[in-house]
Order: C-alpha cells, then structure tokens, then sequence
C-alpha cells in the first residue's frame, strides 16, 4: 500500500495485541509482530498489548472473539488478524505490508 | 409438577413455553446445556428468547450471544413478536453479546483459541448475574473461522466451562443435510436435544417440535405442533395426561330444562365432552348456545370457537332465537374466537385454542363445528381432537362440539371417528313434513348417567328453543 500523491510524514502505524495474562502463544506473537514491525515499520510504529484478563469489556469494542488477536488500528482500513502469527508471510498480507501473491515488495 | 417415580430426576428449570414444560415434566435440565436445532425460520432463537426471558422475569438472569443479528436487530425483530427484550435489557436483566465473525475481516496466522470469547462471557455473566445462557447460533463460528479443529476443541470446552458454571444453556444449531446439525453439535451437548421444524404443505404451515434426547428423564419420542404469533410459543401437548382425569359427579345444565330432563333432570357431567351432530339446520348452534348462556348465568366463564359466522353475525342470529348473549360478552363471561377454518393448519387451530383456554380458563368451551377441520387426514383430525379433548378434561372443562352431517348423511356414519372420545353424543334431526315440532333430538349415548331414549321434538321460537 503506498501513500498518497502528498507524500509528507511517513504513515503512522498503530496496532493493538490482544492476549489473556501471559501465555506462551501470546508471547510468542508479540516477539513475531515485533520482529516484522522492526523490519518493516521501523519508527512508525507503536504496539499496545492489551491483557483482557485486565481489561475484558474492551473486547467487545473490537469484537475480540479468538486470542490472540492482533487489530492495526491505524493506518485504516482496520484490520484482524488472528493467531500466534508464526506465519510471517501471512502477517504480512493480513496487514497489507504484502501484496496476496508471492512477489516480494514491501511497503513503501 | 407432579412428582414420577423414575430414579433420580434430574432437576430442571421452566421455559416459560406454555405446553413445553408439561411435555418435559419441567423445563430443560437445570445447569446444563440444551440443543436446539432445525432449518432457517423453524423459531430456535425465538424458542430460546422465551427461555431466557421466563427466566429473567423469574430472578433467573440471561446472556444472549448473537453470533447472526446485533443486540439492536434482535430487539427490533421479536418486537413484533410481542416480546419486549429492550426492556430486560436496560434492566440488565438480560445482556445481549453481539459476537460479529466475518470471515473476510479475518487473517489468520498460527495457533489461537476462543479464549476471548469465554473472557466475554464471563463478562456478561458477571454483569447480569445470569443462570441462563444463549448461544445462537455457535456454527457461524465455522463459517468464520477457518481452523475447524480449534473450534471444535473449544466448543467442548465451552460446554464443559457452561456446566461447571451451573448455567443452565441453549445452543442453537442449523439443521444439516443427514444429520440434526451442520457441524454435528448434538456430539457435544449429551443432555437433551431438541429438534424445531417448519413445514409448508398445501399452503398451510405447521409447526412442529420433537425432543430428540433428554438424558434421565421420560419423554415422548412424538412430534408435538407448536404456534408461534404474538403471544410467542405454545407447544400442543399430544395425549400426555393419559386417562387420568378426575371424574367428577357434579352436573352442569344444558341451559335447556327440557334438555336437562333428557339427562336424568341434571343436565352433563362437568369436564365431560358432549358432541351433537345434525345436519344443516338442526339448531346446532343454537343448542350450544343455550349451554355457553347457562354457564354465564352461572357466573360462570365460556370460551366460543366459531369456524362459519362472525362474532357480531352470530349474535344477530342467537337474538333472534330469543338468546341474547351481548351483556355475557360485555361482561367478559363470554368470549368469541372466530376465524376461517381453512386459513391455517389443524395444529395452528388447536394450538390456538389451547392458548386461548390457558388465558381465559373457562368452565365450558364450544366448538363449532369442529367437522370445519378437513385440513388433515382422518388420523390428524382424529388425534388432535383427542388432545383437545384430553387438555379440556385435565382442565376440568366441559366441551361441546357440534359437528355438521353432511347432506342427508346419517350420524353413525360420522366420517371422523371422534364420537368414541365423547362422553355423550346427541344427535339432531328435521322432522319429517306431518311430524310434531320442527326438529327433534335424540341421545345416542350418555356414559355413566341415565338418559332418555326418547325422540325429543322441539321448535325454535323467537322466544326460545322450546320442547313441543
């Protein structure tokens, strides 16, 4: 997805984890989205993880339904992705840094 | 509830469905979870809204989990229907969970579970302080997610979760193709399962609902019709009560002395049948409503069905036989129900009558003519008379039912074979030209009471139904 004609300030990107205490599945899914964040969006990113152990009303305000749940709340259209996102390709395309097809080309 | 001698019932918990919870000697199996399954528009979520909603008005608290419509459709759609959820729902008797699964919405990438959900439930339990619980329906799930093994295993965690809760839980599930279910839910739930259906045959639709499991506890394998129109669900008991009705010895006039003279001077058993059959003109009607008057006199609530004429039609033509029956119905002693006989189903029919005596609970109900229900076979007609007439009993109501001879037809060639369910059967006839009186009346039989064998002619005047 590349930017707008008026090409300013780089996009910001936020994302939202989901995860229940602190579990290995949501651990692991924190290091892969931190991992493809850091290669990807270096410095345009921020990551919020949210414990709904802590915090359960808010998961029905993103209608969280399986854990862990990743949401990019911006930049929009929002986006779910669901899993431990041990899949990087997936994670990719899921968050519109990739194309659906194999041809390698990150964001601009 | 009466109590049955089968070992260790297990304990259960009220619907609210008129006529469900009698077949179910109670309710659904308190703290565990149900199924209910059928094809679109066979009213599982509404069967399950009325479920939840008994349960709130009676300090049993609820949670709706919409997996197909938001909390403000559902609320909008059983408006209609005569349910007021909106209101159970700003008194947090209910809480309705909106679970939206929308499988373009979603990537998925490796392992996940439903962990939220029941984080969200647990929420909404906690809320409301629910004992019942929803879920409707748990297969879009797998139209929305795409790892079916996940779900499975998490659905059978969401029931084990449910029953160490002690919430007592409807699960809905679409009818499949070879199985009761599409996703073969009736594996997870062991307890009971219960199956709706919706048929459309010449035009005319019935309803019917069939318990197909319900673990320690006796229950019929027989398809029991149900209604569903603005008062919500009735489910038509098929001849549960057995004959087990008290017979009573008390007597209720005919309304008519001559009549009564006929019947030992008494007049009929109270909760017992009456049929009169006679071909058109007779004064079948007329004769009914001789009984329905006694019985207003009396003080005495009377429950009409029409099936030919109009409440106002038939007033007009009751006055002219000297009857005048407006100030009964003024005084809300005397109820009409009209309706066309074709228009719905036998079930739809007797369903409504059903719900009808539960509103009014009148002494004396007449139907008139019952011989309007052709919509069925001769067995249909037959055991659906034979529930009425068995509801009626255990009620300790009396009935009569009129029945029309067509043509020249003799009685005892009664195409419905009704007349060994009734407890006295008159029969009516014109006089043939030269005879005294304009009709005459006979008693074919009369169980467990003398009666007059005699040919009783008699007129109706504009003053009255008299014996000449």
């Amino acid at each position: 997805m590349s930017p707008r004609t008026r090409k300013r300030r780089p996009e910001r990107w936020i994302l939202r984890l989901y995860v229940a205490g602190n579990t290995a599945r949501g651990s692991a899914a924190l290091r892969n989205l931190e991992e493809v964040c850091e290669e990807h969006l270096a410095g345009r990113y921020k990551i919020e993880v949210v414990d709904l152990l802590k915090q359960p009303q808010l998961a029905r305000g993103d209608q969280i339904l399986a854990l862990p749940t990743l949401v990019r709340r911006l930049p929009p259209p929002m986006k779910k992705i669901i899993g431990d996102l041990s899949n990087q390709e997936r994670l990719l395309v899921g968050l519109n840094l990739r194309r659906g097809s194999p041809r390698r080309q990150g964001a601009a | 509830m009466r109590q049955t001698r089968t070992h260790q019932q297990l304990p259960k918990v009220a619907t609210g469905i008129i006529g469900f919870d009698e077949i179910t000697g109670g309710g659904l199996p308190k703290g565990r979870p149900t199924l209910v399954c059928g094809g679109p528009g066979c009213g599982k979520t509404l069967f399950s809204l009325h479920f939840l909603m008994y349960g709130a008005e009676h300090r049993e608290p609820g949670v709706f989990v919409a997996f197909e419509e938001t909390g403000d459709d559902l609320v909008k759609n059983v408006r209609s229907l005569g349910y007021d959820l909106e209101s159970f729902v700003k008194r947090k008797k209910i809480a309705i969970e909106y679970v939206r699964v929308e499988r373009s919405e979603i990537e998925e990438t490796g392992e996940y579970d439903l962990e939220a959900l029941f984080i969200r439930l647990t929420d909404a339990i906690k809320r409301t302080g629910a004992k019942r619980l929803v879920i409707d329906s748990v297969e879009t799930l797998f139209a929305g997610l795409q790892n079916a093994g996940v779900l499975r295993s998490e659905l059978r965690r969401l029931f084990v979760w449910l029953k160490d809760r002690g919430i007592t839980a409807i699960c809905t599930g679409e009818k499949g193709v070879e199985t009761l279910t599409r996703q073969g839910l009736e594996e997870y739930v062991s307890d009971c399962v219960i199956a709706l259906d919706h048929r459309v045959s010449d035009q005319v639709s019935t309803r019917r609902l069939r318990i197909v499991k319900y673990r320690g506890s006796a229950h019929g394998t027989n398809e029991y019709p149900f209604l569903i129109d603005s008062d919500g669900i009735v489910v038509l008991p098929i001849t549960s009560l057995q004959l087990v009705h008290n017979a009573s010895m008390q007597r209720v006039s005919t309304g008519l002395p001559w009549l009564d003279q006929m019947f030992g001077g008494k007049g009929w058993f109270r909760g017992s049948s009456i049929l009169m059959s006679g071909s058109a003109g007779t004064a079948k009607t007329t004769l009914a409503s001789h009984f329905l008057d006694a019985s207003c006199r009396r003080g005495e609530r009377a429950l009409l069905f029409q099936f030919e004429e109009s409440p106002a039609q038939y007033l007009r033509n009751m006055r002219s036989t000297g009857l005048n029956l407006e100030p009964w119905v003024r005084k809300g002693l005397l109820q009409l129900h009209a309706s066309r006989p074709t228009l719905y189903g036998l079930e739809f029919h007797l369903a409504t009558m059903h719900r009808e005596v539960v509103k009014s609970n009148p002494s004396v109900v007449v139907v008139d003519p019952v011989s309007s229900f052709t919509g069925g076979t001769f067995d249909e007609v037959n055991g659906m008379l034979m529930r009425l007439i068995d509801f009626l009993k255990g009620r300790n109501i009396t009935s009569l039912f009129t029945h029309l001879i067509p043509g020249a037809g003799r009685a005892d060639e009664l195409q419905i074979g009704v007349s060994s369910l009734m407890d006295t059967w008159i029969i009516l006839r014109n006089t043939p030209p030269g005879h005294n009186g304009g009709r005459h009346l006979s008693i074919l039989k009369s169980r467990g009471m003398p009666h007059s064998s005699d040919q009783r002619p008699f007129e109706l005047t504009n003053r009255g139904t008299v014996a000449v």
